[in-house]
């Protein structure tokens, strides 16, 4: 089965930014991670932070409003995305817990299976 | 559809040898012995969890329906077995993708070896909310139907409906696995499992007096955790649970009155307590011990036992309850502990200290009926009776329970 890792944080201004020393840290551990689970992992991405996003607000009746910033706004914010293809859910949820985030939460997706390979689902 | 006369009506029991009664306890035997084994069997044969499920539910619903009027089979479980694989064939048939399963399914046999442990754990998944394990384990392991679960539950049948289909759609949708988790992963799936019969057992604990209602939530969650102390020999955890159970109804009797009111552990009449039975659930909390894994479970039927071998409330060994208390909120911190543990300190400390803990779990505890009526019989020793009646009237209004209602009523009017 297919899911998404969702990496979720929240945004705290007053957290200091993290010293280029944790970031090599986390990377490393982020790159044992992925080597340990190779065999089940599909694509992995960091997203930029929220303040780099930009919407496009759909309505049938009118033409999309693009706007600056996320569509979730409040405090949570997704960091990045893992997609991931194993067995079921407690094989989803052993990626999860190794997860070497110190913080946040890892939200676990299962993506729909649809019938048309080639059209909606490409892998 | 009728019922599974090809299974043979050898030994089967009239209807007219037992009384109503009698025949209500040997289809709730027979069910709880039966629907989870059938239930497991039928996943593991069908791949499908909901189709097994509503299969087996089917042949609950049947036998509802014939074994009071025919009579109980010798064999209820291959009757029920007869009937599921039926209605699963049955449902099968409507859709060609499933011929593999059907071909299957068709082998007679018996139900295979003992696979209730996947089931439980399944239907336990902490991926699933809470309402939805208790209602999916209530029905694919115990085999209580819709009505039953919403009666035990003081909730309506819908409502039961709506956790169970929400509860099988989420295991389908997300992928939740029917099998045994990784040995890491067993302990922390087993305590998922505990709390799930002890809410049931909690549940059915105040309901129990006189509900005449075919089957006993206390009763059923205490049998299902003696299944599983069989299921998982090597786990401390269960067999205290189990023994918590078994210490709390040892003195069912003395709970309530003839007329079924509620009767404070102060005053029970301990004549009634069933001896025997708390001496076997003290073995139980010795063998678990022996383990040398101590847990919440364990250190709560500690608890229990203090309470069920004291021969008079007063020569309660209320010092060994408060250590145990202590012990507890180091594994388990909780403000219902906190709120306990203050109640064993009335005795060894006095009422005064007793007031100060318990009022500082106000913030925490203000919606909690036991609560206030614990402050309640504090304030009513130190003489402070119309504070006492506040928090008794406080408690009365945060309860819906009739037993502890009738209760807190005879205490405003002491």
């Amino acid at each position: 089965m297919k899911y998404i890792l969702l990496f979720c944080g929240t945004r705290d201004e007053r957290r200091p930014a993290s010293t280029p020393e944790e970031l090599q840290r986390t990377y490393a551990e982020v790159g044992d991670w992925l080597r340990r689970n190779s065999s089940k992992i599909g694509s992995i991405h960091q997203l930029q932070p929220p303040d780099a996003a930009t919407t496009v607000l759909l309505d049938r009746q009118r033409t999309p409003i693009v706007k600056d910033g996320p569509f979730l706004e409040g405090k949570e914010l997704i960091g990045g995305y893992c997609e991931i293809d194993v067995a079921d859910l407690d094989e989803a949820l052993e990626l999860a817990r190794t997860w070497p985030g110190r913080t946040g939460a890892v939200e676990i997706r299962p993506v729909v299976p649809h019938e048309l390979p080639g059209e909606l689902d490409r892998s | 559809m009728t019922g599974a006369g090809d299974v043979g009506s050898v030994g089967d029991v009239a209807p007219s040898a037992l009384s109503p009664a009698e025949v209500h306890a040997a289809v709730a035997a027979a069910f709880r012995e039966e629907a989870g084994r059938l239930t497991a069997t039928l996943v593991r044969s069908l791949g499908n969890f909901d189709l097994a499920e509503e299969s087996v539910q089917d042949a609950i619903l049947q036998a509802l329906e014939h074994w009071p009027r025919d009579g109980i089979p010798g064999r209820p479980g291959a009757w029920l077995l007869t009937v599921a694989r039926r209605r699963a064939l049955n449902r099968l048939s409507r859709d060609a993708r499933h011929t593999v399963k059907l071909e299957e399914l068709g082998r007679q046999g018996a139900p295979g070896p003992d696979d209730r442990l996947e089931l439980i754990l399944t239907c336990c998944h902490p991926a699933l909310p809470r309402e939805g394990q208790v209602a999916l384990t209530l029905r694919a392991v115990f085999g209580f139907t819709t009505a039953e679960i919403a009666h035990a539950l003081v909730t309506s049948e819908e409502a039961v409906a709506q956790r169970i289909v929400r509860a099988k759609r989420k295991i389908r949708s997300a992928g939740i696995p029917y099998r045994m988790p990784s040995p890491e992963q067993l302990p922390d799936r087993t305590a998922e499992v505990l709390a799930v019969l002890y809410l049931l057992f909690n549940e059915g604990y105040l309901t129990t007096a006189g509900s005449g209602w075919r089957r006993d939530l206390a009763e059923e969650a205490a049998w299902l955790a003696g299944v599983l102390c069989r299921l998982l020999p090597g786990e401390p955890e269960a067999l205290g649970l189990l023994a918590l159970m078994r210490l709390h109804l040892a003195r069912a009797a003395g709970r309530f009155t003839e007329s079924g009111e509620l009767v404070r552990l102060a005053d029970q009449d301990r004549s009634r307590w069933d001896r025997s039975a708390i001496q076997e659930a003290v073995l139980l909390i010795e063998r678990a011990a022996a383990m040398r894994r101590l847990g919440p479970y364990q250190v709560e039927a500690a608890i229990a036992a203090c309470h069920a071998e004291a021969p008079a409330f007063e020569s309660t060994d209320w010092l060994q309850v408060l250590a145990l208390y202590d012990l507890l909120l180091s594994l388990a911190p909780s403000p219902v502990v906190r709120l306990n543990r203050a109640l064993a300190v009335w005795r060894v400390a006095g009422p005064q200290e007793a007031l100060r803990q318990l009022d500082e779990l106000a913030g925490d505890l203000d919606g909690y009926h036991i609560f206030h009526a614990a402050r309640g019989e504090l304030l009513s020793e130190m003489g402070r009776q119309e504070q006492s009646r506040a928090a008794r009237l406080q408690a009365l209004a945060l309860t819906g329970n009739q037993a502890e209602r009738a209760l807190l009523r005879q205490r405003l009017l002491m």
